[in-house]
C-alpha cells in the first residue's frame, strides 16, 4: 500500500481540533441512535425494544419514554419487561414527560416514534426537540421513525404514497444521530387474492418498495457523510468511490447534450451525484466564449451548478478539484491534438495518467 | 446481505426460518456457521438440521455442506450459511454458490447470507476501501437470481462493540480482525456499499417496467438506443478491473456487455505461453460474469476493435490505462493510446486502477 507522509496543513490541524474539541464537548451529552424504517410493519418497534432487552441486560438503566399506541404482539413480551414513562395528557393531547424522564435520568431512554407535534403550552412544539432536551440532560435515546416522516423527503414520499403528512422531522436532527441503523424487510408477500385485488396488492408493493429504496439510499448518504467527516477528523485523505461521483468537464467544443445525458443516466442509476466544472481560460476568443456560455446554460438548464475553477495548469486544477470531491468518473471531451502535437503530452494524457480512482471517459466532441 | 462478520445476518436468517416454521413451512437447516455465538445457536432450537458431510483432503478431514442429503429429504425451504464459501478440494462443486443452484433447481427455496465483499464486481473497491483483495466473490448475475435481497443493518460502532466484549470472535482472533476490516473508517465504507447495492437490488426488483432504464433515457448521441458496452482484453492484469467496471455499469445501466481479444491469428495459439494463459484467464473470468466473448482476428490490435465496435453499434470501448513511459507521456503503440486517435467519435472509457492509497 501506498502511504505518502505529507505534513498536515495549518488549515487541517485547525479543523482537525476543532473536532476534536466539539467531540469531548458532545461526549457531556447523550448520544442519540435512531431506527428508520420505510413504512410501518417493517419490524422497528421490535428491533428497538430488542436493542433496549439486550443494554437491560447488560446491566444499563433503561426507560421507555413512549411508546406507539398500539404495539405489535411481538413487541408486547418485550415492552413487559421494561420500566415505562406514561405520556403526560395536556391540551387536549398527549407528550413525553420531559421533566419526569430528566428527574428519573435513565442511562437510556427509548422513543417510539419520533414525528410529534406537542399539544400548545408543551415545553416544545415538536417531540424530537424534547429528545433533543433528554440528550442535553445527558441521557442517550435510542428512536425510531419512517421515512415519510422526514421533512426534506415529503415531497418524494407523497409522489409515491400520494399521502400528505403533517408531523415532521427536519433532515438536520436525523444526521446529527451518532448512530443511525436501517430497518430493512421485504413488503409482505400477499396471500392468495382475487385479481382485482391482486392489482391492488401490486401496487402496493411496488409503492413499499420505491420507499425501501429511498430510505436506503438516504442511509448511506448519511452513512457517506459520517465517512467523510471520520477521515477528516483523524486526517486520512483516502479515495473511498463508496458513492459514484461523475464529474462533467466543460469546454468550448465539448458534446455537452451527451456528456450531460450520459452523466445523468448513470447518476440516476448508481444513485450518484453529478458535478459540473469549468476550469478559467484567460485569453479566449469571443467565438469560444459564446460557446462556452451556451454550455453553462444547458448545464444550469438541467438543474446542475457550475463550478468555475482558477489555476494554472487545466489538468492539475481538474485533478485537485476531482480528488477533493472524492470524483469517481470524469467526463472530459476527445483530445484534438494528433501526430506530432501529442508528443509533448495533452492535457488528457495528465488526466489519464493522475487520475487516481476515478475512470476517464473521454467524449466526441 | 451484510457488510461484516458480525452482524447479525445468521441470526436474522435464523428468525426468519422460526417464523417460517411457525406458519407451517417444512423449513430445514442445509448448513450452518455457529461461531460460537450464543445468541444465534439458540436460534436453531427446533428446526431440523441435516448432517454435514466429512471430505478428507490431504490428511484432513473438512465438513461441507451436504447437498445430496438435502435433496433426498427435499424440504420445502432451506437455510444455508455463507454463500460465497470455496468448498474443499474434492466436494462436487467448487462453490457453495452452486450447491445452491442445484437446491433451487430441485424446487427447494433457500435463505443464505453474505457480505457485501464478495460480489464480484465490487472486488477492486473493496481493495481500494480495505487493503484486502477478497478471493471468495460471486458473481453479480447469481445475486440477481435472488427473489429478494435484505440489507441487515448495523452500525460500525455497535459491532466494534461487539468485537470487543467478544461476541463475534474469540479474544486473538477478534484483535486481528481490528486491523484489517475491522477499522471503523473501513466498517463504515463497506456499509455504505452494502447500502447502495441494496438499494440497486429493490429497484432492479420493482415490478414497474417504467423503473428499468428505458431506451430514450440511456440515448447516448442523441440517438435513442441502449447502451452497448465492449471491453478489450489484453495480457495486462489490469483487464480484470476493466471487465468488472465495464460489467457493473452495464448491469446498472441495463446495457449488453461484449468482451473481446485481438489477436491476428483469430485464435490464442501464436503468443508466448505467458500472454496466452493471462488472455484465457481473463476470457474466461468475463464469461463467468455472463459477458459475451470472442477472439477478433486482426494485425492492428486497435484498429480492429473499433472497427468491431462500430459495425456492432457499441456505444461504449472499455480498455485499461495506457502504461505510462517516462521520457514520453505514452508510448504511441499503446493500444488504449492508438484507441484514442482512432475513436475520436466514440466514447471511450479509460478504467483507472483502484489501488488502495493513503495519504496522512
Amino acid at each position: 500500500m501506498a502511504t505518502d507522509t505529507r505534513r498536515k496543513t495549518p488549515e487541517e490541524y485547525l479543523r482537525e481540533c476543532q473536532a476534536e474539541e466539539e467531540a469531548s464537548a458532545a461526549s457531556s451529552q447523550g448520544r442519540l441512535k435512531i431506527f428508520l424504517g420505510y413504512a410501518s410493519g417493517v419490524g422497528k418497534s421490535f428491533r428497538m425494544l430488542d436493542e433496549a432487552r439486550r443494554r437491560q441486560e447488560r446491566g444499563q438503566d433503561v426507560v421507555v419514554g413512549a411508546m406507539q399506541p398500539q404495539v405489535p404482539a411481538e413487541v408486547e413480551p418485550l415492552l413487559r419487561k421494561l420500566e415505562v414513562m406514561p405520556l403526560k395528557n395536556a391540551g387536549g393531547g398527549t407528550a413525553i414527560d420531559v421533566d419526569a424522564l430528566i428527574f428519573r435520568h435513565p442511562t437510556v431512554c427509548i422513543i417510539d416514534g419520533l414525528a410529534y407535534d406537542n399539544p400548545p403550552g408543551s415545553r416544545n412544539p415538536t417531540r424530537w426537540q424534547d429528545v433533543k432536551d433528554l440528550i442535553e440532560s445527558g441521557i442517550q435515546v435510542v428512536a425510531s421513525i419512517n421515512i415519510q416522516y422526514i421533512c426534506e423527503l415529503r415531497e418524494q414520499v407523497e409522489a409515491i404514497t400520494g399521502k400528505h403528512v403533517d408531523q415532521t422531522v427536519p433532515l438536520a436532527f436525523i444526521q446529527s444521530a451518532d448512530e443511525i441503523e436501517i430497518v430493512d424487510a421485504p413488503p409482505e408477500e400477499p396471500l392468495e387474492r382475487s385479481p382485482d385485488e391482486q392489482v391492488q396488492i401490486k401496487k402496493r408493493q411496488e409503492r413499499l418498495s420505491k420507499l425501501r429504496e429511498l430510505a436506503l439510499v438516504v442511509t448511506a448518504d448519511i452513512v457517506d457523510h459520517q465517512l467523510n467527516d471520520y477521515l477528516e477528523r483523524h486526517g486520512i485523505r483516502q479515495h473511498y468511490g463508496t458513492h459514484e461521483r461523475i464529474l462533467v468537464c466543460i469546454t468550448p467544443r465539448a458534446n455537452i447534450q451527451d456528456m450531460m445525458a450520459t452523466a445523468q443516466v448513470i447518476a440516476k442509476r448508481f444513485h450518484g451525484e453529478l458535478v459540473v466544472a469549468y476550469v478559467k481560460q484567460s485569453d479566449i476568443s469571443a467565438e469560444d466564449q459564446s460557446a462556452l456560455d451556451a454550455r453553462f446554460a444547458i448545464a444550469n438548464a438541467a438543474g446542475v451548478h457550475v463550478e468555475i475553477l482558477e489555476g494554472g495548469d487545466p489538468a492539475d486544477t481538474l485533478l485537485e478539484f476531482a480528488r477533493s470531491r472524492d470524483i469517481t468518473q470524469l467526463f472530459v471531451g476527445h483530445s484534438q491534438r494528433s501526430g506530432l502535437a501529442r508528443l509533448k503530452g495533452s492535457p488528457l494524457d495528465k488526466l489519464i495518467a493522475e487520475g487516481h480512482g476515478m475512470d476517464v471517459c473521454v467524449f466526441p466532441q | 446481505m451484510g457488510y461484516a462478520a458480525g452482524v447479525g445476518k445468521t441470526y436474522k436468517m435464523l428468525e426468519e426460518a422460526q417464523e417460517r416454521k411457525a406458519s407451517g413451512v417444512d423449513i430445514v437447516i442445509g448448513y450452518f456457521e455457529p461461531h460460537g455465538r450464543k445468541e444465534t445457536i439458540a436460534k436453531i432450537d427446533g428446526l431440523e438440521l441435516i448432517h454435514r458431510k466429512v471430505i478428507r483432503y490431504r490428511d484432513s478431514s473438512f465438513e461441507e455442506m451436504d447437498t445430496d442429503a438435502i435433496l433426498a429429504r427435499h424440504p420445502e425451504a432451506c437455510v444455508v450459511d455463507e454463500f460465497p464459501h470455496t468448498n474443499v478440494p474434492g466436494s462436487e462443486r467448487g462453490k457453495r454458490w452452486e450447491d445452491v443452484e442445484i437446491l433451487l433447481a430441485a424446487g427447494i427455496d433457500v435463505l443464505t447470507t453474505m457480505n457485501i465483499q464478495h460480489l464480484e464486481s465490487l472486488n477492486d473497491q473493496v481493495w481500494q476501501i480495505s487493503g484486502i483483495r477478497v478471493r471468495e466473490t460471486v458473481p453479480d448475475w447469481v445475486v440477481e437470481q435472488a427473489d429478494e435481497v435484505v440489507m441487515v443493518d448495523l452500525t460500525p460502532r455497535a459491532l466494534l462493540n461487539r468485537l470487543q466484549r467478544g461476541v463475534v470472535y474469540e479474544r486473538e482472533k477478534a484483535e486481528k480482525a481490528l486491523q484489517n476490516f475491522f477499522r471503523e473508517q473501513t466498517l463504515v465504507a463497506l456499509r455504505e456499499l452494502a447500502l447502495r447495492q441494496t438499494a440497486h437490488e429493490v429497484e432492479h426488483r420493482m415490478a414497474g417496467e417504467e423503473t428499468r432504464p428505458s431506451p430514450a433515457e440511456t440515448g447516448f448521441l442523441g440517438l435513442r438506443k441502449r447502451h452497448k458496452i465492449l471491453v478489450m482484453v489484453t495480457a495486462n492484469p489490469k483487464t480484470a478491473v476493466a471487465i468488472r467496471r465495464a460489467k457493473r455499469v452495464s448491469d446498472f445501466l441495463g446495457a449488453e456487455c461484449f468482451a473481446v481479444a485481438i489477436q491476428r491469428t483469430g485464435d490464442l495459439s501464436g503468443l508466448p505461453a505467458l500472454d496466452r494463459d493471462a488472455i484465457e484467464r481473463h476470457l474466461n473470468f468475463a464469461r463467468n460474469l455472463h459477458i459475451e466473448t470472442r477472439i477478433l482476428e486482426g494485425d492492428d490490435v486497435a484498429a480492429t476493435l473499433v472497427d468491431f465496435g462500430r459495425r456492432n453499434e457499441v456505444t461504449q470501448i472499455y480498455i485499461t490505462r495506457p502504461q505510462k513511459q517516462k521520457w514520453l507521456p505514452f508510448l504511441d503503440s499503446d493500444p488504449a493510446r492508438r484507441v484514442l486517435d482512432l475513436a475520436k467519435d466514440m466514447l471511450i472509457v479509460i478504467v483507472s486502477d483502484r489501488e488502495p492509497v493513503t495519504v496522512h
